[in-house]
């Protein structure tokens, strides 16, 4: 275990506590503020793996933007609060099925990529070369994305609009 | 003369001999012609008839003559018409002596009976047909005639029984000449098919080669078939003549025949088709002559009683026509007597069927004449009518005469060499046949008194008739008068060389025998004369008590046949086929239709269980399967999701793992 | 040096218990959660083979998922509002009128 594994190894524990905290928190608030850490946690491991645009974005736009829609989201439907009132009958089926689906990913992934295999080597920055890919290569999906994100906005607007605008 | 020599004189052509089928066929001509243009023709049909059978008469003539210059002799000329097996069926013509001396007969009366009808049938409705039938009936029994095969005179034998039903049932409105008709016809069937067997029998005797007569003859002759097939044939042929010629028991047909036109009754019942009988015993002799002697003795006795019986019910006849019948009936008795006697009475039988076919053919016509004249047959209705129709009353008592055997008269001759055969060793026979004869004198006087003498008993208008049936009277009264000399043995008999059993026939004169009979017949004509010569009521005839009444029953012999035979058989069969046909042939029917019907219910419930109900199953099944499958739909979007990613991993491990 | 599985594992771990948050919570909102969690962890899982093969395009896809899960959330967001405005309870089991 080197460094690098010991710091990834921490952010991954918090990441995954806080996840888990996330779906079992009776709060929704809670459940918000346990959103923030793991996202924060995932920003850090983008930075381990030395993909610090993509984690300075993560940072940005997840905990900068998107948490504060879902607080506002919750603070707009008046959640309930309450164990009961935020799990459903099918608790132990979901439980099941997750861990169908973690089993099975492991499943997948261990064979190809043993343990003793190739490891990451964290290069230098990254930044650069994404700039370059983005604005080089993926020009069109670029743009694509950026009309995505226009339809959402104009498509959010419409939807939340009172009924008796004509 | 030999047979050879015969044939040596025979072969320079005699036109008349060879194209004798000619005369056979004219007739079926002017049938054709007369049916297809019969009602277009100017006068609506007979001259058709007429001038056939009018030329057949000359050809015949022509062909006697030959027979009349050079004596007897037989010639054959035939056609194949097809062979089966080993079997060969011809189509020929046989002439001898006898052939030509029928074909003169046949074609003499029918020509009268023709012209005759022009008159007596004038202004009937089916003048046309009748004259059709006329024809076809002549060329009939033409046929028979001049056949040289059995097979050949068979056809002939049973398109004359057709013509004679056609005939008879002319007027067939009236019920009971339809049921006349039908009795002759099926009377003479019974008949007919003994025939066919010993036609049969004598074919087999051949080895199933040929029916040809002359062949047949000679092979009888040789000893070529057993004694027993032979009396077997014979008695069987003659079956076919009792029926054919009226004989005991099957005579029963004749008199009722008399309720067809009175031409119908002169040419088929009296000189003709009654005829072809007693021809058939003759052509067949060699049979006859080969077979046991009981045969022979068998039809004299038949005969016997038939000429005896007839006779004493021609006496209490109160319809002219039916007494003519039974003496017709009597005298064919005569006939077929002569031909029992033996190969020495053929001569003596052909030559009454010869002369009687004269004086009998002009008996019938005259008494057509008195009926067509007062409109009735009863002679009650009629009397004293010699002075209103003379010509019909001089003819029919030259007519009568001849009957009653009175010399120099043809009936005379006939009879007289008849009764000298029989004088020879068979005496019941002699004796039948002279009381026979007394009695035809008898009641011939009778007739003769109850029509043409006394006051008219009637209402009518009686006038003579017209020339066209007056004509014939007058022609067969002179054949009447003189054709009997053909027979007299004072003038050597030349009709004893051309008709003849093996040998020309020399005929006796008996002079006891001739004076015997003349002077019974005179003495039985006076008796009739004094009884008849006023009217008497009742009829002496009928006061003879219980012997009147069973000659007026008939010997009872109808009553039998009614009630012995013909209401058992066609009352139970009458009942047999209604039931058969209201239970066996509706039975099946109707059990078609319910068996179509029962089809088609199975067929209706297959449709609605199987069919329908396929149908239905798959559409329940449809529904069934699709209301369990329904509650997949929960509406519960996070179970939808569940599905999804169980189902997407066990997708991705298969298809990366397997 | 990291080693890859380690990160793999993380991304599987995190991908099942978004997995968990999707299918067990009542709360739309919660829901949509779970799906956030889901697809951070395919970034992670995105942005661990970019740097193991070398290939730059995986941290822009990564991007782009990014602003594709912003969208997303905001669209979902919406629609959460509007139920609630029309049914007065975004509890998904409550939302069910297709039924059967």
């Amino acid at each position: 275990m080197t460094a690098h594994e010991w710091a990834f190894a921490v952010l991954a524990l918090v990441g995954v506590a806080a996840a888990l905290r996330l779906v079992t928190a009776s709060n929704v608030v809670h459940a918000a503020l346990y959103l923030v850490v793991v996202l924060s946690m995932v920003g850090g491991v983008y930075l381990l793996l030395s993909a610090e645009f993509v984690a300075w974005v993560q940072i940005l736009i997840y905990v900068g933007a998107i948490v504060i829609l879902f607080l506002f989201g919750l603070m707009l439907t008046k959640a309930p609060i309450g164990r009961e009132a935020l799990d459903n009958q099918s608790r132990g089926v979901a439980a099941l099925v997750a861990l169908a689906v973690l089993a099975g990913l492991v499943y997948l992934f261990q064979e190809a990529f043993p343990w003793d295999g190739p490891r990451i080597d964290p290069s230098g920055g990254s930044a650069a070369a994404v700039g370059e890919s983005i604005f080089a290569r993926f020009v069109l999906p670029f743009e694509a994305v950026s009309f995505l994100l226009l339809a959402a906005l104009i498509g959010a607007i419409v939807l939340s609009r009172k009924d008796d605008v004509a | 003369m030999t047979a050879a020599e015969t044939s040596e004189a025979l072969a320079t052509p005699n036109w008349f001999v060879d194209h004798t089928w000619v005369i056979v066929l004219l007739p079926f001509v002017s049938a054709a012609l007369t049916l297809f243009l019969g009602k277009r023709t100017p006068g609506k049909g007979p001259v058709y008839g007429i001038l056939a059978v009018g030329t057949g008469l000359v050809m015949s003539l022509g062909v006697l003559l030959r027979f009349v210059q050079h004596g007897g002799g037989t010639y054959e000329g035939s056609i194949d018409w097809f062979r089966v097996g080993g079997f060969h069926l011809e189509a020929g013509q046989l002439v001898d002596g006898l052939t030509a001396v029928m074909l003169v007969v046949v074609t003499g009366v029918s020509l009268c009976v023709h012209v005759y009808s022009l008159g007596y049938m004038h202004g009937d409705a089916r003048y046309t047909w009748f004259y059709v039938a006329l024809s076809l009936f002549t060329g009939a029994m033409l046929n028979v005639v001049v056949a040289n095969n059995l097979f050949q005179l068979l056809v002939g034998w049973e398109v004359m029984g057709f013509c004679s039903y056609v005939l008879i049932g002319h007027w067939w409105e009236e019920h009971e000449n339809s049921s006349s008709a039908i009795k002759a016809f099926i009377t003479t069937r019974i008949g007919d098919v003994p025939f066919l067997f010993g036609i049969f029998a004598l074919v087999f005797a051949t080895g199933f080669e040929t029916s040809n007569i002359l062949e047949i003859g000679e092979l009888v002759e040789g000893g070529g078939a057993s004694r027993a097939l032979v009396a077997t044939a014979a008695l069987l042929l003659f079956a076919g003549s009792i029926g054919k010629s009226a004989q005991f028991p099957l005579h029963v047909w004749l008199p009722d025949a008399m309720a067809g036109p009175t031409p119908v009754s002169a040419l088929i019942h009296a000189a003709t088709m009654v005829a072809a009988g007693v021809y058939l015993v003759g052509r067949m002799f060699a049979v006859f002559a080969a077979a046991d002697p009981f045969v022979l003795q068998t039809v004299s006795v038949i005969a016997g009683i038939t000429a005896f019986g007839a006779a004493t019910m021609a006496v209490v006849q109160d319809d002219v026509k039916r007494v003519l019948a039974y003496s017709t009936i009597s005298q064919l008795a005569y006939m077929v007597a002569g031909l029992s006697l033996g190969p020495e009475g053929v001569t003596a039988g052909f030559f009454h069927l010869f002369t009687h076919a004269f004086f009998k053919a002009l008996l019938f016509l005259g008494a057509g004449s008195v009926i067509h004249a007062v409109h009735s047959n009863s002679m009650r209705e009629m009397g004293g009518l010699r002075r209103p129709m003379p010509v019909t009353f001089w003819t029919f008592l030259i007519g009568s005469a001849a009957l009653a055997g009175i010399p120099p008269l043809a009936g005379f001759w006939s009879k007289d060499e008849l009764l000298a055969g029989a004088s020879h060793g068979h005496p019941v026979l002699f004796v039948t046949l002279l009381v026979t004869a007394v009695l035809t004198a008898f009641y011939m006087a009778r007739a003769v008194m109850l029509t043409f003498f006394g006051e008219y008993r009637g209402h009518g208008h009686p006038h003579e008739a017209p020339v066209s049936m007056t004509g014939p009277l007058v022609a067969l009264a002179g054949a009447s008068l003189s054709v009997g000399f053909l027979g007299a043995p004072q003038l050597g008999a030349p009709f004893g060389q051309w008709v003849f059993f093996e040998q020309p026939h020399e005929a006796a004169f008996v002079p006891w025998v001739a004076a015997l009979s003349t002077a019974g017949a005179l003495a039985a004509i006076a008796v009739g004369v004094a009884l008849y010569r006023r009217v008497r009521e009742p009829d002496p005839v009928l006061r003879l008590g219980p012997v009147s009444t069973l000659l007026v029953r008939k010997y009872l012999m109808d009553d039998l046949y009614w009630k012995g035979l013909i209401r058992p058989i066609r009352d139970p069969l009458a009942a047999a086929v209604y039931w058969t046909n209201q239970t066996v042939l509706d039975g099946i029917v109707n059990g078609a239709a319910t068996l179509a019907k029962a089809v088609a219910g199975l067929v209706h419930a297959f449709d609605l269980r199987v069919v329908d109900g396929a149908v239905n199953a798959a559409a329940n099944t449809a529904g069934f399967t699709g209301g369990l499958l329904r509650y997949i739909q929960s509406g519960n979007v996070q179970r939808y999701a569940a599905f999804l990613f169980t189902g997407v991993i066990v997708l991705a491990v298969i298809f990366t793992r397997v | 040096m990291i080693r890859l599985p380690l990160v793999l594992g993380f991304s599987a771990a995190l991908f099942a218990v978004g997995v968990y948050g999707v299918l067990a919570r009542r709360n739309a909102v919660l829901v949509l959660m779970g799906i956030e969690l889901m697809l951070n962890a395919v970034s992670v899982n995105l942005i661990a083979f970019s740097q193991a093969l070398g290939e730059i395009s995986g941290q822009v896809f990564a991007l782009f998922v990014i602003a594709v899960a912003a969208a997303e959330v905001g669209i979902g967001l919406a629609i959460v509002i509007l139920i609630y405005r029309n049914r007065e309870t975004i509890n998904v089991d409550e939302v069910n009128l297709l039924k059967w």
